[in-house]
């Protein structure tokens, strides 16, 4: 089994350097980056098997410092993640395949090296066995990640990578980085364990410090007021924007959080000191102003990426709420919003190169001309208010349950209020797109000259990416088993 | 043989300056400087792992024995700062060959070979020796070669830069020396051991004291501590590439050194920290040199001169682990020594790519050169990554020693100040690298990559950059290991 972990991290390294070798021929490139995220999900998957029965494969990769290695280690959570990251790749794959090409995007190669890059990051992240190494991987993620932001190379991009970047890293090395060191001061460790390492360690008084350090300068967790970065990272192909900035990497900025919560502080512990009580609310508060920005937001992959961060919020809220149910929920709710956001960019993808429409209010009647795409969008939407059929439903409910257990009635307003207000501004959009008229020539959609090439509706391989995942949202509300499974083996019995 | 080492180890190089006058050919000249440079590295490197194995290494030049004769002493602490002074010369001589031929006339090649020789010579002399006035004279037989290559870079500004270095310089030496004579006269000794035995008796005198004051100042000078360091951005920005590269990489460090080596060894951590309040005196120093040097070379211009004032905040941090007082502290500062040494040398490096082929390290000449240089560029953008302090560099694991170090002591706000001065870091070498790949290129279309006599010596210290990021074990292991000579003095 522990050769199954390294291979997570070396299949898509190796995937990177045969996307490389491969670049004079579109088509065999295409298919390394496939079977690359085919073989990878498959590894993942006999880890799940195995961490499943109970085993904890582990491995040290290297020892940087005295004690403190760089190591894998495959336990549930980690796992889930991985899971979701790896099976959404394979996904987010055939889906480039047809938006980069469809959109005649330059410099592809590099597009598919450095995505294959962050891919095996994500990886590292999710297998991380000690704080140390979750850092590690994290910075690498944000490194590989800001050739895919800023991939038109125009000085639009070059802003919002300054943003990106400047964000990223000014929260990890401030406040992470100085978290790290003080825990590793006190504690002496930064494996990761069962019940945290703390107790007993700290004062009281500075456990709440502590994990506002890891709260806000994990920053990929979008906590406001450091949330400018994700939309700002918008500006990235769609792809990019549906796999790393609606899955992979935002998600490993709130699985981080919730691994941190869990195996370095120990919800115990930090529930008995109430040490996440004012850290709830800065959650909730991004929750509710996330969801009111988006409304303002007439760009539809503005719209959504602040949808995104106030999703994002939902984890981070489940996390500090501090009891099974709430980590239940948090984890719960990593898979199923990755899911329903990813089908939402595929789609807003879809329609930027079949329709050649990137706002809001330029949707009108275009269901009727795509009706597949705005069908998953809905699906979607469903999934993303947390309403059933949909996998959503699940996560929203386990929140709610841990929100009451901890006494926080007004949280459960805010999650029935987020509800609410996602529902209003993500259903205008399926609305528009089905009874909606159409948008009249000339009336400002800049891209009239496209004439008859416009309307050659979305590419077959992105339809196709689409069904998949929004399916994928509607199985899940049957069948999230294996995720709750796992997230009660975190939490324990 | 083996035991010659030390003497050999300054003698080879010194042997083979004058060599390269009487050879007047400057490639013969080249290959003598890299053959010397080559063997300095293995001496140095052989007796690093003779002290690691069996101890201090005493060795009496020309069989006089200490405190009369001069003694050459090889302990943990010296042995690391030689292999980092002849490592980065061994990589600087080969690099030195193209660079020099486009910077320096043809006639003044052997010349520079000499001074480049001698100053390393000089360097190694202050590094190993035993004795409080030998020190002295190395000093001068390397602050005056470095005056000399100073003055041959290109730029009419490297005569005026030189000459104030020069001043600099002097004052700073003869501020020590002045030091070395109170002691002198106090103790009637010059060896180091010896004065260590004989200090604590006099440590109520007044002489010791204000031959204490005159060191420090004489020393911060040498190592450039703000306010002291005026006369170091010039000095590195008019310099030819390889003397940047070298100098910014060694002597800075060994100034370093000597310090550490009087007031820890010679006067004792115990005298330092508690009668000469020395950690509260630098300090404040440190922390002010980090944060507004960091600032200032944001807002440089030409990049060499950007990298300069950015050693100058670098030395900030050396000093900042000195002033914890304590083995973390120390050891974060030994490490960085050498952590720099790599990251400084590699960007220095990549600059004399660029100064090579474009002609200017003006910020504007980097223009597209993410394209038209990738290799150059890529060594810079992970020499600056490392500056940074990104994991799986050695910028980073000399950071986290500096944190661990300053949490310690209880001291978080020092820890913010550090962390926030390396997103400063972030900022200027970030500026440098939107410049070189997100604008397009202007320049001549000739252009091309950097030749590969220049590149390797730049990837290797890049490689020794991430390859001692990930395997931080082994130096910090030694550097933990001299912190901890440093500390205990040199009785025990």
């Amino acid at each position: 089994m522990t050769a199954h972990l390294i291979l997570s991290l070396l299949v898509p390294v190796a995937g990177s350097a045969l996307i490389v070798l491969l670049r004079r021929n579109e088509n065999l490139r295409e298919a390394a980056s496939l079977v690359t995220a085919g073989v990878l999900f498959a590894i993942v998957l006999r880890i799940y098997g195995a961490v499943s029965d109970g085993a904890r494969p582990e491995v040290i990769l290297a020892e940087p410092f005295p004690g403190i290695p760089i190591a894998l280690e495959a336990e549930p959570l980690g796992v889930l993640f991985a899971l979701i990251a790896s099976f959404l790749w394979i996904v987010t794959t055939a889906y480039s395949i047809g938006y980069m090409r469809g959109h005649h995007e330059k410099n592809q190669t590099r597009f598919y090296f450095f995505f294959a890059f962050a891919i095996a990051s994500v990886m590292g992240v999710a297998f991380a066995g000690n704080l140390f190494t979750l850092f590690v991987f994290y910075e690498v993620l944000s490194l590989t990640t800001f050739p895919l932001v800023t991939h038109a190379g125009t000085e639009a991009a070059r802003r919002a990578g300054r943003v990106y970047l400047g964000i990223l890293f000014s929260t990890s090395i401030v406040f992470q980085l100085l978290g790290i060191i003080w825990v590793y001061a006190a504690a002496g460790t930064l494996d990761f364990a069962v019940g945290g390492i703390l107790r007993g360690n700290v004062a009281a008084g500075t456990v709440p410090v502590l994990l506002a350090l890891f709260v806000f300068g994990i920053g990929k967790a979008a906590v406001m007021p450091f949330h400018r970065w994700l939309p700002a990272a918008m500006v990235a192909p769609t792809p990019v924007s549906a796999l790393l900035h609606a899955v992979a990497v935002v998600k490993a900025g709130v699985f981080a959080v919730l691994k941190v919560t869990v195996y370095v502080f120990g919800i115990d512990f930090v529930a008995e000191l109430g040490a996440s009580n004012w850290l709830m609310w800065i959650a909730a508060a991004t929750i509710i102003l996330g969801s009111l920005v988006a409304f303002t937001k007439d760009n539809l992959k503005a719209r959504l990426a602040y949808s995104t961060v106030s999703q994002l919020s939902y984890v981070v809220l489940g996390a500090m709420l501090a009891n099974s149910l709430g980590v239940i929920g948090s984890g719960m709710h990593i898979a199923m919003h990755a899911f329903g956001k990813i089908t939402l960019f595929f789609c807003a993808g879809a329609i930027m190169v079949g329709a050649h429409k990137s706002e809001v209010s330029q949707l009108g009647g275009l269901g009727r001309r795509m009706p597949v795409v705005f069908a998953a969008f809905l699906i979607g939407t469903l999934s993303i208010v947390g309403l059933p059929p949909t996998g959503g439903a699940w996560s929203k409910w386990f929140l709610g349950l841990g929100s009451l257990e901890a006494g926080q009635v007004g949280l459960v307003a805010v999650l029935m209020l987020s509800s609410l207000l996602s529902l209003a501004y993500l259903m205008e959009i399926p609305l528009k797109g089905f009874f909606g008229k159409p948008a009249g020539a000339g009336q400002g959609s800049g891209h009239d000259d496209h004439g008859e090439h416009g309307h050659h509706g979305a590419p077959k391989w992105s339809v196709a990416a689409i069904v998949v995942t929004a399916t994928a949202c509607l199985v899940l509300f049957v069948y999230p088993e294996p995720f709750y499974r796992l997230m009660t083996m975190v939490t324990g019995p | 043989m083996a035991e010659h080492y030390p003497a050999l180890q300054v003698v080879v190089p010194l042997l083979a300056a004058p060599l390269c006058l009487f050879v007047r050919n400057g490639r013969a000249a080249w290959g003598l400087a890299v053959l010397a440079s080559w063997t300095a590295l293995g001496i140095s490197l052989m007796l690093l792992s003779r002290v690691m194995s069996s101890g201090v290494i005493s060795y009496a030049l020309g069989g006089w024995a200490p405190p009369i004769g001069i003694e050459y002493r090889v302990d943990v602490v010296n042995a690391w700062v030689l292999v980092i002074v002849s490592t980065i010369g061994a990589l600087v001589a080969p690099y030195a060959l193209t660079s020099v031929e486009r910077e320096i006339g043809a006639r003044r090649i052997p010349l520079f070979y000499a001074a480049y020789l001698l100053c390393l010579s000089g360097l190694l002399g202050i590094t190993i020796t035993g004795d409080v006035f030998n020190v002295f004279v190395f000093l001068e037989i390397s602050s005056l070669s470095a005056y000399a290559l100073i003055a041959l870079g290109q730029d009419r500004r490297a005569l005026t830069s030189a000459f104030r270095y020069l001043v600099a310089g002097s004052v700073g030496a003869t501020f020590i020396v002045i030091g070395i004579g109170l002691l002198y006269s106090m103790t009637g000794s010059l060896n180091m051991a010896d004065l260590a035995q004989l200090l604590p008796g006099v440590w109520e005198s007044r002489t010791v004291k204000v031959a204490y004051g005159f060191l420090a100042v004489g020393f911060c000078l040498k190592l450039a501590l703000f306010p002291l360091h005026l006369w170091l951005p010039n000095a590195y920005t008019y310099a030819p590439s390889p003397v940047t590269a070298f100098m910014a990489s060694t002597a800075t460090k060994v100034a370093v050194y000597m310090l550490l080596r009087f007031f820890l060894t010679v006067f004792g951590a115990a005298f330092s920290f508690d009668v000469m309040a020395l950690d509260r005196v630098l300090l404040p120093l440190a922390l002010v040199a980090v944060v507004s040097m960091s600032l200032v070379a944001i807002f440089q211009v030409n990049v060499k001169r950007l990298l300069a004032y950015s050693s100058v905040a670098q030395i900030g941090y050396m000093i900042l682990g000195l002033s914890f007082a304590t083995v973390t502290g120390l050891t974060a500062t030994l490490l960085h020594l050498f952590n720099h040494a790599l990251m400084k040398g590699a960007l220095f490096m990549a600059m004399g790519c660029v100064m090579y082929r474009v002609g200017s390290v003006h910020i504007d000449a980097m223009a597209g050169l993410g394209r038209r240089m990738p290799a150059t560029m890529a060594a810079f953008v992970a020499g600056g990554l490392s500056l940074v302090g990104v994991p799986l560099t050695v910028g980073f694991v000399s950071k986290w020693y500096l944190i661990l170090g300053a949490l310690e002591r209880g001291w978080w706000p020092v820890a913010v100040l550090v962390l926030i001065a390396s997103l400063m870091a972030l900022v200027y070498i970030w500026r440098v690298v939107e410049v070189a790949y997100f604008r397009e290129f202007t320049g001549d279309q000739q252009t091309r990559e950097a030749p590969w006599t220049l590149l390797w010596p730049t990837w290797a210290l890049v490689a020794l950059n991430l390859y001692f990021g990930i395997a931080a074990e082994r130096t910090a292991g030694i550097a933990r290991q001299a912190a901890e000579v440093l500390m205990t003095g040199i009785g025990q």
